[in-house]
């Protein structure tokens, strides 16, 4: 079962067009000290129902959002995805594709990026934007070498408020290279106190909304990196929100940078999403990764090519602007998809929701006399104070409640706190019984 | 109007932006069950923007017809013959979507209790188990979310397997001439200087030219085989002898893992580090050019130095274990790409051990068919035997004035997807072919055919090719003027 088409009489007669006797002789290369004798140890192959039956079995052990009633977000969140997003995603001319370096017969993936391209900036108020970032994690990583190239600093502020796994990844790509990190704590109200922003930053990096779900004030933010010479960068992990919050580029802000994974991607246990970058034309020369741009055929008809490589890897080798080789195309086409099929009316709709259920939770949370540590504004997640938090999350756990994110995982500071998400998903009845079982 | 059919069953198509009608709903979206809200009072008038300018507006049937007009204007592995050397674009069987899409796996939350992934971790674990018996190295992490990143991760953690023992002057990398692109970025993102090795005349790198190079600032020696060339780096374990005698590692690039299945153990050849492409060997989509998966696999003397976090087993139970100091810390907001890793373990257990032997034994007889069928019309740069993909030229075509370019162009009016060209940078004029272990005796005639084709035409009508391709939807690209005036999004005033 290893989907090769070849005959006994085709396999003889080729290696007869070759001149060797044996499928062997092929590998005479490989000197016999390192071929390999006997076969590999791997489990008995399965067929589609043998395999169906497998996977079956494993993937029934997990808890998944369709069946069970989740509160979790934190950087990854379950949507409303339509049909149609799936059912032109497999179209095989679409997913079995490569990256679009042949453009006379790539023109569905170089229009569709080049629309991506474009959505991203719409909703980020920025001038250019890619597809090539692997994650919000990696995005960041990559607007943090970018504002490093750009400014010739090493140093980087960044916001408490930063998801801490972003944070953790932006240190290890930064490590390398030099970069120092600088930590912004958050006020009282959940946003970040960027006066506390040292000189000689190479950048301000602010996620909003934040990981404890509070909105951020970008626009002080962009006011405070510009006073000292720095760019400010605004990372997203609910991108959502963009329809609704002022965009980072109208707010001052230089880059804008995070993950697209609401928009159509199944959460999948963390991976493939999409990371988005965008910034200003002025530092296209520096942005990391593919970029899709127009031009014209021999017959002067419009059509779309890779551009600007000279920044990439597969030409300047060492002295690209990243390693990057990847073109996230498959996410990109989802979340294209996704922005198309929801649409203007309907992704501020499913925006407003989100506030709306964000909202409802959060008077009935305080109904209840579970404290908001946090009073600045939120989008669809909140963080909220539980007492006796663990042994709530386990009584949730047997009701197939997924109460939320409890926070002491990333700072024993938080130990009681929850984050507690709520989306287009989400009923009334299941915030009504979450909080049921977090108080009783 | 202009009617949208243009030539057969392939339509003009405008951009999202240009067919929306304001007004125009999309997929309808119903109320939910709480009291709607006013954004405004709600989170503060300064914060809420007005509207998304330009934003598109059409119906679901009109974005349905737009995407797979465009999906027309694509040529996949579904579609033919795709022989792009080096991406090993091999068939991505269906089984392994309908995996992926399972409910117990595409909706699992990342930040799931452990005690809620069990099945997922376990499945992890037998990933990583296949790929260490598969490389014969002991310890694999799933987290790198391509082969770049995983690239990054195994010579970060050869930085930091140097640091460890005190040893902090390495900061060179050597690096074939014959390597892939990522390879230097990659060295170079971790803050060290590249040195270029120069593979012999025989399309191989060779010990003494190394020895002249490896010194006390060696971290390591970044390997590709077999190599961009298709050939086994024959003195591979010379190679890795003089590394080792200099105090550095052996890093393994996997780009090219189909040759190797079952044939030889990059941990048998002395490679310390190694990253897979788990969209090429193992044949998970690579839809347009990503998303990728890029496992790392090493020996247990790196194995601290792992990014976190690490899957633990404990009896019959999975943990996810961030807590262990000497690792490089954390390359991906989860625990990489699951969804492309699940379709990889689907393919392996599809194929088994037997299976995996006969991908690559089927991927070497199909490339040194297709060399011994063209290198009397096309020159090969060697005169060896390739593993899984080879190398031609276009140096006989060029006396007619025609390129590498050229014959790719024509393959497309063929029906054919070009093979890489340009590629590796030691052969001038290179078309590097991987046809794979997929395609039948059949599919490499036609393909081979028309590369005789193509050659007679270079000699008799040499117009034919250079002004290929006339048959796709758009012809030769005008790409200095993409570059030379970026319009990289549409914007209203277009």
């Amino acid at each position: 079962m290893s989907y090769v088409p070849h005959t006994p009489e085709e396999v003889r007669a080729m290696l007869a067009r070759i001149g060797v006797a044996s499928l062997e002789e092929l590998f005479a290369d490989v000197p016999a000290s390192l071929r390999t004798r006997a076969e590999l140890k791997l489990p008995p192959a399965l067929d589609e129902r043998a395999l169906l039956r497998f996977f079956g079995a494993h993937a029934a052990e997990n808890a998944n959002v369709q069946t069970a009633s989740s509160f979790l977000g934190g950087g990854a969140y379950h949507h409303f995805i339509p049909a149609a997003v799936d059912a032109l995603a497999s179209r095989g001319e679409f997913m079995t594709a490569y990256t679009p370096y042949q453009a006379e017969i790539s023109q569905g993936t170089l229009q569709m990026i080049f629309e991506f391209q474009t959505l991203v900036c719409q909703l980020t108020g920025l001038e250019v934007a890619n597809a090539s970032l692997y994650d919000g994690a990696s995005a960041v990583a990559e607007a943090a070498l970018m504002a490093a190239r750009l400014s010739r600093r090493t140093r980087i502020g960044v916001s408490a408020g930063l998801h801490p796994h972003w944070r953790a990844v932006l240190a290890t790509y930064g490590e390398g290279i030099g970069i120092e990190l600088v930590t912004l704590p958050l006020d009282a109200a959940g946003r970040t106190q960027t006066g506390a922003l040292p000189d000689e930053c190479a950048a301000l990096v602010v996620q909003s909304p934040n990981f404890f779900g509070c909105i951020e004030d970008l626009a002080g933010a962009a006011k405070t990196a510009h006073a000292k010479g720095a760019l400010a960068i605004a990372a997203t992990a609910e991108a959502l929100s963009l329809a609704l919050l002022r965009s980072p580029g109208e707010l001052g802000c230089d880059i804008a940078c995070g993950e697209a994974q609401s928009f159509g991607l199944p959460l999948s246990f963390g991976g493939p999403y999409a990371g988005f970058l965008a910034a200003r034309e002025k530092h296209v020369r520096q942005l990391p990764g593919r970029l899709i741009g127009e031009s014209v055929d021999a017959n002067g008809e419009r059509a779309f090519v890779m551009t600007l490589t000279t920044r990439e890897q597969h030409i300047r080798r060492e002295k690209a602007t990243s390693n990057i080789c990847t073109n996230q195309g498959l996410c990109a086409l989802r979340v294209t998809l996704w922005l198309a099929l929801v649409g203007r009316r309907g992704i501020r709709r499913l925006a407003e929701q989100n506030v709306a259920l964000a909202a409802y939770a959060r008077r009935a949370f305080a109904k209840a006399g579970l404290r908001l540590p946090y009073s600045a504004p939120v989008f669809n997640e909140q963080t909220v104070e539980v007492p006796g938090l663990q042994a709530r999350l386990a009584r949730c756990r047997a009701q197939g409640v997924l109460a939320g994110v409890p926070l002491g995982r990333f700072a024993p500071e938080h130990a009681n706190h929850l984050l507690v998400c709520t989306t287009e998903m989400t009923t009334r009845a299941q915030i009504d019984a979450l909080v049921r079982e977090l108080v009783a | 109007m202009t009617a949208p059919g243009r030539s057969g069953l392939v339509f003009r198509e405008a951009l999202l932006f240009e067919s929306s009608r304001p007004g125009r709903a999309g997929v309808p979206i119903g109320d939910v069950d709480v009291p709607g809200v006013d954004p405004a009072r709600e989170l503060g008038a300064d914060a809420v923007r007005e509207d998304v300018p330009d934003f598109p507006e059409l119906g679901e049937l009109d974005v349905v017809r737009h995407f797979t007009r465009l999906s027309q204007w694509n040529y996949g592995i579904d579609s033919g013959f795709f022989p792009l050397g080096s991406c090993t674009m091999k068939y991505n069987p269906k089984v392994n979507e309908v995996v992926a899409r399972l409910p117990g796996l595409a909706a699992v939350h990342p930040l799931a209790e452990e005690a809620d992934v069990q099945g997922l971790l376990a499945l992890a674990c037998e990933l990583e188990a296949a790929l260490a018996e598969i490389s014969g190295l002991d310890r694999v992490t799933l987290q790198p979310a391509a082969g770049a990143q995983g690239e990054f991760v195994g010579v970060r953690m050869i930085q930091a397997y140097h640091r460890a023992r005190g040893d902090t002057a390495r900061n060179k990398v050597i690096i074939p001439d014959t390597a892939h692109g990522t390879n230097p970025a990659s060295a170079a993102l971790n803050g060290l200087e590249v040195v270029e090795l120069r593979s012999g005349g025989d399309g191989v790198v060779h010990p003494d030219a190394l020895a002249r190079l490896a010194d006390s600032q060696t971290a390591a020696l970044m390997l590709t085989n077999p190599n961009t060339l298709g050939l086994f780096e024959s003195h591979v374990e010379k190679l890795a002898e003089v590394i080792h005698a200099a105090g550095g590692l052996v890093y393994l690039d996997g780009a090219n893992m189909n040759a190797l299945l079952g044939v030889a153990k990059p941990g048998h050849m002395g490679v310390d580090v190694m990253h897979f492409n788990l969209h090429k060997t193992f044949s998970t989509p690579h839809g347009g050019g990503g998303p990728g998966s890029g496992p790392v696999a090493v020996r247990n003397a790196l194995a601290p130095f792992l990014p976190t976090p690490v899957i633990r087993r404990e009896g019959d139970r999975y943990r996810l274990d961030d807590e262990f100091p000497h690792s490089i810390g954390r390359v991906h907001a989860w625990y990489g790409n699951a969804g492309i890793w699940l379709r990889a373990l689907a393919y392996i257990r599809t194929l088994g051990a037997a299976g995996l032997a006969e991908v690559t034994s089927r991927a070497a007889l199909n490339a040194n068919y297709i060399l011994e069928s063209l290198r009397d019309v096309y020159d090969a740069p060697h005169a060896r035997r390739v593993m899984h993909e080879c190398v031609l030229t276009d140096r006989r075509q060029n006396e007619h004035g025609v390129t590498t370019a050229d014959i790719a162009k024509r393959l497309m009016d063929y029906g054919y997807h070009p093979p890489t060209i340009y590629f590796p940078l030691v052969v001038a004029g290179a078309l590097m072919i991987e046809p794979t272990e997929c395609e039948s005796q059949e599919t490499l005639d036609g393909f081979i055919e028309t590369m005789r084709t193509i050659a007679r035409e270079a000699e008799t009508e040499p117009a034919l090719v250079t002004g290929a391709p006339s048959r796709p939807i758009v012809r030769r690209l005008d790409e200095v003027r993409a570059a030379r005036k970026p319009r990289l999004r549409w914007t209203r005033s277009d």
